[in-house]
């Protein structure tokens, strides 16, 4: 039996409040116990911080439909660069995500060519059309962990509230792209000074907040939670801080171009710089970063969003909304979050990827607890690295971030105890 | 000197208060052609001028083609309809091929705002946007310019009012853009709606009483206003615009005599100007119309290689 002993590394490990430096053990692809004498390999991280396996909620795998934009294969190959042992995928494939059928296909493709963990979301409704359910049922026993419409989202109030009820009976989170069709319109950019300068259709902040404050109505009136989606607006912070101070079940996440970017990106029309919902203002920056560093914010994530070259390269309102994030996002966190704003702990970041995540939609990841699965990253938090876009190894290479320098990054990623990447 | 280096003309916000300057001097320059009986030049002989316009123009179309005869360019004109946009090509990919035809400049009319500065990253030739969506119409907020600069002898101080649907105007982006940079007093009037405070981060006034501001102005752009389907929440209609912001006779009476009145057109008598306003004394919406061949000229010549300004 392999038995892997990782020296004099800095623990890390949110769920087990643990924090030293110490051994740790693997066998058998689990967390194990010291076992002193009887290790077949060791490698030493002294330096480095063993952290559980990073956890990243929100990513577009794209398949089946949309392997011109990214694969199981490819995605889970940029998710393990990026230092993640888990994914969640969205469901807005085609067909998709909203039957059983295709749930089961995406697992068992994902056993074949996924060198991480592929946890999949049902949709909230058939077709994310927002009209009738989809089977939640079924979803559930083929193995979805929440249920989102990503991309699009649920107008109809009373189908909403269904949805979050009948969730409930199976425990699952129902995630909400946070997005009023009504305000929003055609909306490309934030609304303000630069919208109007450039002559895009603006995205109001207020058609995400009135779905975050309808979410909170409703998780509040069902007693079960929701989770919002990649918040950009610092009103649907303040929303989400006074809901969680009542105790009502909402959550949040936060994407790193929504810290790190405003939309005086947009300058130059270049579309790796549209995504939904859009970059907004440095008031919102420091709002979000509040709500990270206070605890009102919960989840990191990437909505990793592939899309191929051709199709980003048209005019600004011809193009997909999104942009790829696995491979930097950690890194883009650790650098703001961590490094130049202090805002929250090294500690605090590997929990939320790790402890957050896995709690939210009760995976059984995200800990290096004895007997979990061996899903661990090695992070050197002080590693400084510029990301080249054309060495990513996601099918897609559309990210604003080419270029950008950071300090602290994974360098090995390691899953049920086997290494899947390495710097 | 020449103080133009520029292949291309997206937009009057990225331009220089100089450059926007030497742009109008070569105009001024220009304008004495078609006042002779020979209105030809040979300044762009040679070279191809391909109007590329995605969207419908009849006005400023025709415009572009006649600066560029008159400068002794081959011109081509190629329609939406017309274009293999239809048949799902690109953009990008029509303009390449455009390019691939040996188009020196490309003059482009397209519903996307950006879509002249992303072909400007990407070819060689030459691209002059004659309207992005409701970003910029740069020749046009340089012959609204230019009208002003050649009535009043300069532009710094002026109060210029523009009147209408601003949020999406590209016409009044350029204006804005432009008339700000050479230091004019610069306010928009309208609808609460159409003309957000916001705007004002621009460096210009926002209004919502015309009567407030008309007696002041110098000059007064109104823009053609729409209530077409998309329209229809901003504002309850056709005729509560006319009686809150129209330019109708008896406003008309209050401007101060030397205050000019403009449109870019196409005009909508009775709507946002009387008609007898259009026609009058201080209207000179046919002489914009006649300087924006100038401005056109001097805009493809300076783009086109041309250098300083034409003897």
């Amino acid at each position: 039996m392999k038995i892997t002993r990782i020296t004099n590394g800095r623990i890390i490990d949110p769920a087990n409040n643990r924090d030293e430096v110490a051994d740790l053990w693997i066998a058998d692809g689990k967390i194990s116990a010291p076992q002193p004498g009887c290790e077949t390999e060791t490698w030493d991280a002294r330096g480095l911080v063993v952290s559980p396996g990073l956890i990243d909620i929100h990513v577009h795998l794209r398949e089946p439909g949309q392997s011109h934009k990214e694969t199981i294969a490819t995605g889970t190959r940029a998710a393990a660069a990026g230092g993640f042992t888990s994914i969640v995928a969205m469901p807005n494939t085609n067909p998709s995500a909203d039957s059983a059928a295709t749930i089961t296909w995406i697992k068992e493709k994902a056993a074949r060519e996924a060198c991480v963990n592929v946890f999949c979301t049902g949709a909230i409704t058939k077709g994310l059309r927002g009209e009738e359910l989809a089977p939640f049922g079924s979803l559930f026993n083929a193995g979805v962990v929440a249920l989102t419409d990503d991309g699009h989202c649920v107008q109809n109030h009373e189908i909403m509230r269904r949805a979050v009820e009948y969730a409930r009976m199976f425990g699952l989170t129902v995630m909400d792209h946070c997005q009023d069709y009504s305000l929003v319109g055609d909306g490309i950019m934030h609304e303000g000074e630069w919208s109007l300068r450039l002559g895009i259709p603006g995205w109001p902040r207020a058609g995400e907040e009135m779905i975050v404050a309808r979410n909170i109505m409703l998780a509040e009136l069902c007693d079960s939670p929701i989770h919002c989606q990649h918040i950009s607006s610092g009103g649907s912070v303040r929303l989400l801080r006074e809901a969680r101070a009542r105790g009502v079940k909402i959550s949040g996440e936060v994407c790193p171009h929504h810290i790190a970017l405003t939309d005086a990106s947009l300058a130059a029309f270049d579309s790796n710089f549209k995504m939904n919902p859009p970059l907004r203002m440095e008031d919102d920056i420091e709002a979000i970063i509040e709500g990270i560093a206070d605890g009102t914010l919960t989840i990191l994530c990437s909505d990793h969003a592939p899309h191929a070259f051709y199709e980003k390269e048209v005019e600004i309102d011809h193009a997909p909304f999104g942009i790829t994030g696995l491979e930097n996002e950690f890194s883009t966190f650790c650098d703001i979050l961590v490094h130049k704003r202090g805002a929250i702990s090294l500690a605090r970041l590997i929990a939320l990827y790790t402890a957050e995540p896995a709690r939210l939609l009760n995976l059984d990841r995200g800990t290096l607890s004895v007997g979990a699965p061996a899903d661990i990253t090695i992070i050197d938090p002080d590693l400084e690295w510029t990301f080249d876009k054309n060495k990513s190894v996601s099918l897609s290479h559309n990210t604003p971030f080419h270029g950008h320098t950071w300090k602290g990054r994974a360098v090995r990623t390691i899953v049920a105890g086997e290494t899947v990447w390495a710097l | 000197m020449k103080t133009w280096n520029r292949k291309d003309l997206t937009g009057l916000d990225e331009l220089s208060s100089g450059e926007i300057e030497f742009l109008l001097e070569t105009a001024r320059a220009f304008k004495g052609v078609g006042e002779r009986s020979l209105k030809k030049v040979p300044a762009l002989r040679g070279k191809t001028l391909v109007n590329f316009f995605v969207e419908p123009s009849t006005r400023t179309r025709t415009s572009f083609e006649v600066a560029a005869m008159r400068l002794s360019a081959d011109v081509v004109n190629i329609s939406a309809t017309a274009s293999s946009l239809q048949k799902g090509e690109t953009l990008k990919d029509t303009a390449l091929n455009l390019q691939a035809l040996q188009a020196d400049v490309i003059v482009l009319r397209h519903s996307s705002p950006g879509s002249a500065k992303f072909l400007s990253e990407r070819l060689d030739s030459s691209i002059i946007n004659a309207g992005d969506g409701a970003h910029e119409h740069p020749t046009q907020g340089l012959l609204d310019i230019f009208t002003m600069r050649e009535k009043f002898g300069r532009i710094e101080g002026l109060n210029v009012l523009i009147v209408g649907d601003i949020l999406f105007s590209r016409v009044a982006r350029s204006n804005i853009f432009g008339l700000v940079k050479l230091g004019a007093k610069v306010t928009l009037v309208g609808p609460s709606t159409l003309v957000p405070r916001s705007f004002e981060k621009l460096g210009v006034r926002v209004v919502h009483r015309i009567d407030e501001v008309l007696g002041d102005a110098d000059v007064v752009n109104l823009l053609r206003i729409q209530h077409e389907r998309q329209r229809k929440e901003y504002f309850p209609g056709l005729g509560e615009y006319t009686s809150l912001f129209g330019l109708t006779k008896a406003r008309a009476a209050r401007l101060k005599p030397g205050c000019l009145v403009m449109h870019p057109g196409p005009i909508n008598r009775g709507v946002e100007i009387d008609s007898d306003v259009a026609d009058g004394s201080q209207s000179v919406i046919l002489e914009q119309v006649t300087n924006g061949i100038a401005v056109r000229m001097a805009v493809l010549y300076l783009c086109a290689g041309g250098a300083g300004i034409p003897a």
